[in-house]
């Protein structure tokens, strides 16, 4: 069995619910869960609107999948990040955010907050050192 | 004939607000429903273009993809009204002809 580990990065720019590449991403990150790489999952433009709190959808007759991004650090996924640009030009903060929590089972290492707003420079280099991007 | 105008594209995505409110004549109604909602909130990038089309529109809000997107009536722009399914039903009856920017 090879044991090589591959950066993985879901890159995330659509809002939730008008389109399917929403929750077509969140499927495939969670089948992803199951190779064991090294993953990471990031929102830009649009794609922020994903994570915001108090979603919803019982009135659109629409799977809620809101609370399923709050159960990624139990697939191990460990680095959310989320481009602060795209933020401010939807008038969002942090606090509008999700809160996922990741836990190492066997260590019991806990981090109340996987989500980390960061600068675009920094999305450009991290999508640099991906071995691999699946965009949605 | 009056003309309720709909956009249900992200405004940060596509251009169908901007052509809406570009050739949208006054006193019309825009209804912004699924994706457009988010043109409605308060703080954007896009807020100034809809607020100066509140001088001469009418516009509304549909309020269950307001809330299945996380967003209360708090956090939408001053003017805009929110109506539900029966209300989006009432705009397109009351006025002549609907126009789907989509």
């Amino acid at each position: 069995m090879s044991e090589v580990v591959k950066k993985f990065m879901y890159l995330n720019r659509k809002a939730p619910y008008g389109t399917i590449y929403a929750w077509e991403a969140l499927e495939v990150v969670l089948i992803g869960a199951a190779f064991d790489q090294d993953v990471s999952v990031m929102f830009l433009d649009d794609g922020v609107y994903q994570l915001t709190k108090g979603q919803d959808t019982k009135a659109i007759g629409m799977k809620n999948f809101s609370p399923t991004f709050r159960t990624l650090g139990d697939y191990e996924v460990k680095k959310i990040f989320v481009d602060r640009a795209s933020l401010e030009a939807r008038g969002l903060t942090q606090d509008d955010l999700v809160e996922i929590a990741w836990e190492d089972f066997e260590t019991e290492e806990e981090i109340e907050n996987i989500v980390e707003v960061i600068d675009s420079a920094r999305v450009g280099e991290l999508m640099n050192e991906s071995d691999a991007i699946f965009s949605f | 004939m009056s003309i309720l105008h709909t956009v249900n594209k992200s405004p940060f995505e596509r251009n169908a607000l901007e052509s809406c409110l570009k050739f949208a004549t006054d006193g019309s109604a825009l209804l912004l429903f699924e994706d457009g909602v988010y043109a409605a909130l308060k703080g954007t990038a896009v807020e100034p273009h809809v607020s100066d089309a509140l001088g001469r529109l009418k516009v509304y809000v549909l309020g269950p993809d307001l809330q299945a997107r996380g967003f209360s009536a708090e956090r939408i722009i001053e003017g805009i009204s929110v109506v539900d399914y029966a209300g989006f039903v009432d705009l397109a009856a009351e006025n002549g002809k609907v126009q789907a920017w989509l």
